[in-house]
């Protein structure tokens, strides 16, 4: 006791820092650190093994080297890529109108934010079956509602092309309430004296979401950005429900190649793809990060 | 001021009707399949059943495999319960003394909650941690795993409330004698229940939810989660489509009831942060 606590017994009453333990960091240090800081370290350490049930033993760089030779590989890579920026990009252009359009004067407005958030709160799963039964390119509720108008439907899971756009596609119907969410808090944050100075100054609809609404909501686009960015890069669930990464491997996703050369039994293969996909998260969200903080600086 | 209202009107309905479309109809499906027989849902189009078998769908999807899905709902009532309360009570202990008590170290802990919340998991090397400690398939491992990976939600949003409560509170029960614990338990966390709400019921829709994980660290099917049943029931019941929508009904109905009471604080704690920034 006396060897670790300098300062004398009545200071140390007075100081209020005592009142605030260091120890209340420990337990959640001690769960965090041990299932999330040591895997990602040890996880630098095994992407350059080759590691399996015998043991890991050090190959340098050849993971990766074949992380980016092989197109099985590679196109995940790819994929990934797309897929996150293209659901972002989705997320935040739709979730803005929808935001827009449900603070205006409309009837049913509770009922129509409900509707659209709700999606949000559902099983990625049994979303993910759900789709893929009205996907399905014959028996499928899509294609036969396009027949009946005399539209061919495309094989939406089934064409190569295709497949990873329309899981990106359902990504976006479940998860767009989220961002609209965000919007609206952010419209209804905005005071409403700018519309009136607007109003006299004879602005028209458009004026007033180009010049008012949208430079005012930058926030909550960086907050949309960053989260379904963050989102659709470690994505699994959904595309693992729909199409494991098929067909093929053409719409498989960094996360989907860390599973199956998992359950193939190539564990550094797998964690040279966590590797891979921490240094692709960590190129986009870093130079966004800056980008985004830096022009709310200068504003 | 007639003319905007009946354009709001107009509007109004045509959202209705598009959002009936977009949005009603997925989810009317799966209701109208787990409510058909088994031959009737194998045509997998949007119809009203015949005859509305859906009282034996339930009864068949609950017994399936021994009563699996009863055995996965309480894994997964477990998992939800234990994991959320003790991340709730571990990340406001952080936030509390990350935000009474900034030091130079104070920056390392951001970048630290941050990184959580950015950083995909490594899944392999978790796994082998979790073997080394004896903790791999089982629910002890998974529920302190659901609690590591969402501290950083929690921890951010304990911190930015904490700020919120007056110091004068801390010193006054301070001046009354209460220790550091006493404080915190029985002064600043009661204060902080509306925060609580929130995390609480947005972590436990996320745990709940939560497929990869279970599926990475306890696999199998002796103790699977209600997730996990929809996975396993999807290979074994491709002939039988109304099983396995009442199996997909049944899992969307606790978020649902989640969603019935408490929309106003899922709202606050999903948008918290989207107006400063």
């Amino acid at each position: 006791m006396t060897t670790t606590a300098p300062p004398a017994p009545r200071q140390r009453r007075r100081d209020p820092r005592r009142h605030y333990p260091m120890w209340f960091y420990l337990p959640a240090g001690v769960v965090y650190g041990t299932l999330f800081i040591v895997p990602t370290i040890a996880s630098f350490y095994f992407a350059f093994t080759r590691w399996n049930m015998t043991g890991a033993e050090f190959i340098g760089l050849e993971n990766f080297a074949l992380f980016f030779s092989e197109p099985y590989l590679f196109q995940g890579l790819v994929n990934t890529f797309v897929y996150g920026v293209l659901t972002s990009g989705l997320k935040v252009v739709l979730g803005l109108l929808l935001a827009v359009f449900l603070t205006s004067q409309i009837i049913a407005r509770g009922y129509l934010r409900s509707v659209v958030f709700f999606p949000t709160l559902v099983s990625v799963v049994g979303v993910g079956i759900t789709f893929t039964v009205l996907m399905d390119p014959e028996e499928g509720l899509i294609n036969r509602a396009l027949a009946a108008v005399g539209i061919a439907g495309p094989g939406w899971l089934t064409d190569p092309d295709l497949a990873l756009f329309s899981v990106a596609l359902v990504d976006v119907w479940k998860g767009v309430g989220l961002a609209t969410l965000i919007y609206i808090a952010g419209v209804v944050a905005i005071p409403q004296e700018y519309f009136e100075a607007a109003r006299v100054d004879g602005a028209t609809a458009f004026q007033n979401l180009r010049y008012i609404t949208l430079p005012l909501l930058r926030p909550a686009t960086a907050t949309v950005i960053v989260l379904s960015l963050i989102g659709g890069l470690r994505s699994f669930d959904l595309i693992w429900a729909m199409t494991q990464g098929g067909p093929g491997f053409t719409s498989d996703v960094v996360a989907s190649v860390i599973f199956k050369q998992y359950q193939a039994g190539f564990w550094g293969l797998s964690s040279a793809g966590n590797v891979v996909l921490f240094l692709l998260v960590a190129a986009l969200m870093v130079p966004l990060y800056w980008k985004l903080n830096r022009k709310e600086v200068e504003q | 001021m007639s003319r905007p209202r009946a354009a709001g009107t107009v509007s109004g309905l045509i959202a209705i009707a598009v959002s009936a479309v977009v949005f009603l109809v997925p989810f009317a499906f799966i209701v109208l399949t787990a409510s058909k027989n088994r031959s009737e849902s194998a045509l997998r189009d949007f119809s009203l059943p015949t005859e509305w078998a859906i009282w034996e769908n339930f009864l068949a999807v609950v017994q399936a495999r021994d009563y699996m899905l009863l055995a996965a709902f309480v894994n997964s009532t477990i998992l939800t319960v234990a994991s959320v309360a003790i991340m709730v009570v571990l990340a406001a202990m952080v936030g509390y003394v990350m935000q009474r008590r900034p030091n130079r170290w104070t920056p390392l802990l951001n970048a630290l909650v941050l990184a959580g919340l950015i950083i995909p998991p490594a899944v392999v090397p978790t796994i082998w941690v979790l073997q080394g400690l004896g903790l791999f398939r089982t629910l002890h491992g998974l529920i302190l795993i659901e609690v590591a990976f969402g501290l950083s939600f929690c921890v951010l949003l304990f911190r930015a409330f904490t700020a919120t409560i007056p110091r004068e509170l801390d010193e006054a029960a301070m001046i009354d004698g209460a220790g550091p614990v006493r404080l915190f338990f029985q002064v600043v966390l009661p204060l902080l229940r509306s925060v609580i709400v929130t995390a609480v019921i947005v972590q436990s829709v996320a745990v709940f939810n939560d497929f990869q994980n279970p599926l990475y660290f306890l696999p199998g099917d002796s103790n699977a989660t209600v997730q996990l049943t929809l996975y396993n029931f999807r290979s074994q019941y491709t002939t039988q489509w109304n099983l396995l929508f009442m199996d997909i009904l049944l899992i969307t109905i606790p978020p649902l009831i989640m969603y019935a009471f408490f929309n106003r604080q899922i709202v606050a704690g999903l948008t918290s942060g989207a107006v400063k920034g």
